[in-house]
C-alpha cells in the first residue's frame, strides 16, 4: 500500500480543490445569466409570465439541491444521452443558482422607489430600456451585497456534487479517507479549505452591507 | 426510444416513502428545537456573556456557516469516532442539524438582540427585574419578534439540506428514495416524486411556522 504522509493528503486534497473552485465559478457565472433572465420575466407585470416565473423559483427554492442533481443526471440520461457527473452538477447548479439570484434581484428592484419606474415610462423608454437605463443600474448597488453573500452558498453547494460522482474536494476527501483511514485529519483538512474558500466571501459581503448601510 | 415514465412502479413502496418523510419531519422537529435553543444561548452570551467565551462563540458561527453541511456531517460521523465518539447515523444527523441551525440561529437571533432599544433594557432594569428576566421579557421576546420570519425560512432551508444526512444511511426521505430506485430501477420517477414531497413539505412548514407565529406574536 502506498504511503500517505501529510502533505500526500493535502496536496491531493488542494487539487481536487481546483474542481471546487471550477465548478463554483461556473454554476455562479452561469446561474447569474439565467437568473437575470428570470428577473426579467418576474417583474414583468404579465400574470401568466410571472405566475410561471414563480412556479420555477418555487421549485428550485423548495425542493433539495440534492434531489435536483438526481433529477438532472438521471433525467438527461432517460432521453439516452450519456451524462457526465460534471454536466448534471453544473446544470443543477446553475437552475438552483438561478432561482435564488433571480429572488435576491427581485428583492432589490422592487426596493427602487415606484416615481423611478412612472418618471421612466413617462419618457416612453419601453421596459427593457427601463430596466436597462433606469431601474438595474439603481439596484446594482444594492445587490451586490446579497449576490455576494450568497456566492458562499454555491460553493457550498459544489460539495453535494460528490454523490454523484463528481470528483471535487469533498469527494477526495471521501476517497483519501477510504485509502488512509484517517478521517479526523482528512474531513478537517476538507472543511479547512472550504472555509478558506469561502470565509473571505462571506467577510466581503458583510463588508460591503456594511458600506452600504453606511453610504444610506 | 422514448421512455415510458411508469409511476405505478412506486405503489409497492408507498410504505418505505411514508417511513423516510416521517423520518425528516422528525429530524426537522427536533433539530429546530434544539438548534434555535442553542441559538438563543449562544446569541445571548455573543452579546451579554463574558468576552473570550464571545469570540469562541463567534468562531463556531463562521466554522459552521462557511463549510458545507455534508462535510460537517461527515466529520461527525466517520471522523468523531477516531476521537472516541461513537454515534449512530440518526444521532449523528441529530447533532449535525442542531449544530448547523444553531450556528445559523446565533446569528439571526443576534441581529434581533440587537434590534432591541438599549432604553427599554434600562427601563426593565429601574423596575428592578433580575437579568434573566430583562433578557427573557424584555430581550428575547421583542428579538424573537422581530427575526421570526428570518428564523422560519431559515429551519426550511436546514429541513431541505437534511436530504444529505441519507449519504450517511440515516433512513430519511432521501435515503427512501435511493433505496426505492435500487430496486425497481425507476430513478427519475422515484426522485421527481420525492422532490414533490420535498416541496410538499417546504409548502407545509412554511405555513404551519406562519401560522405559530400568528399565534406566538399576535399583532397589537
Amino acid at each position: 500500500m502506498a504511503d500517505f504522509s501529510f502533505w500526500v493528503i493535502l496536496s491531493n486534497l488542494l487539487l481536487a480543490a481546483r474542481w471546487t473552485v471550477a465548478l463554483s465559478l461556473v454554476a455562479f457565472i452561469s446561474g447569474g445569466i439565467v437568473g437575470l433572465g428570470l428577473l426579467f420575466l418576474r417583474v414583468s407585470k404579465i400574470g401568466w409570465v410571472e405566475f410561471l416565473t414563480k412556479c420555477y423559483i418555487e421549485f428550485f427554492q423548495g425542493t433539495p439541491l440534492l434531489m435536483q442533481l438526481f433529477l438532472f443526471f438521471f433525467g438527461i440520461a432517460l432521453f439516452g444521452v450519456e451524462v457526465s457527473a460534471w454536466l448534471a452538477a453544473w446544470l443543477a447548479l446553475t437552475f438552483w443558482t438561478s432561482a435564488f439570484l433571480a429572488e435576491i434581484w427581485r428583492g432589490c428592484v422592487e426596493s427602487i422607489p415606484r416615481g423611478q419606474w412612472e418618471a421612466s415610462s413617462s419618457l416612453a423608454l419601453t421596459y427593457i430600456e427601463q430596466m436597462r437605463y433606469v431601474i438595474l443600474p439603481q439596484a446594482f448597488r444594492i445587490a451586490i451585497a446579497p449576490t455576494v453573500g450568497f456566492s458562499v452558498q454555491v460553493v457550498k453547494g459544489t460539495a453535494l456534487a460528490s454523490i454523484i460522482g463528481f470528483v471535487e474536494v469533498t469527494k477526495a476527501g471521501t476517497m483519501l479517507n477510504n485509502a488512509t483511514f484517517r478521517p479526523f485529519l482528512v474531513y478537517s483538512l476538507v472543511a479547512l479549505i472550504y472555509f478558506a474558500l469561502c470565509y473571505p466571501l462571506s467577510a466581503y459581503a458583510k463588508f460591503l452591507e456594511g458600506r452600504l448601510h453606511a453610504a444610506r | 426510444m422514448i421512455y415510458q415514465l411508469e409511476f405505478g412502479d412506486l405503489l409497492p413502496y408507498w410504505d418505505v416513502l411514508a417511513a423516510g418523510l416521517l423520518f425528516t419531519v422528525v429530524l426537522t422537529a427536533v433539530s429546530t428545537v434544539a438548534g434555535v435553543a442553542l441559538g438563543t444561548a449562544c446569541a445571548s452570551v455573543r452579546t451579554f456573556g463574558p468576552k473570550w467565551l464571545g469570540y469562541i462563540v463567534e468562531v463556531y458561527v463562521e466554522v459552521v456557516r462557511n463549510t458545507p453541511f455534508i462535510v460537517q456531517l461527515f466529520f461527525i460521523f466517520f471522523g468523531l469516532p477516531a476521537a472516541g465518539v461513537m454515534l449512530t447515523e440518526s444521532q449523528a444527523a441529530f447533532l449535525a442539524m442542531t449544530i448547523n441551525l444553531g450556528a445559523y440561529s446565533t446569528e439571526i437571533i443576534r441581529a434581533g438582540i440587537e434590534a432591541v432599544p438599549k432604553g427599554h433594557i434600562e427601563a426593565g432594569v429601574s423596575l428592578a427585574m433580575t437579568r434573566w428576566e430583562v433578557l427573557r421579557h424584555v430581550v428575547l421576546k421583542q428579538a424573537f419578534q422581530k427575526i421570526y420570519p428570518a428564523l422560519s425560512s431559515q429551519i426550511v432551508i436546514v429541513m431541505l439540506g437534511s436530504s444529505v444526512v441519507s449519504q450517511i444511511s440515516a433512513e430519511d426521505l432521501t435515503y427512501a428514495a435511493n433505496y426505492i430506485q435500487s430496486r425497481n430501477f425507476r430513478a427519475f420517477e422515484v426522485y421527481l416524486v420525492v422532490s414533490l414531497l420535498y416541496l410538499l413539505l417546504a409548502i407545509g412548514a412554511r405555513a404551519l411556522l406562519r401560522g405559530l407565529g400568528a399565534r406566538l406574536f399576535p399583532k397589537e
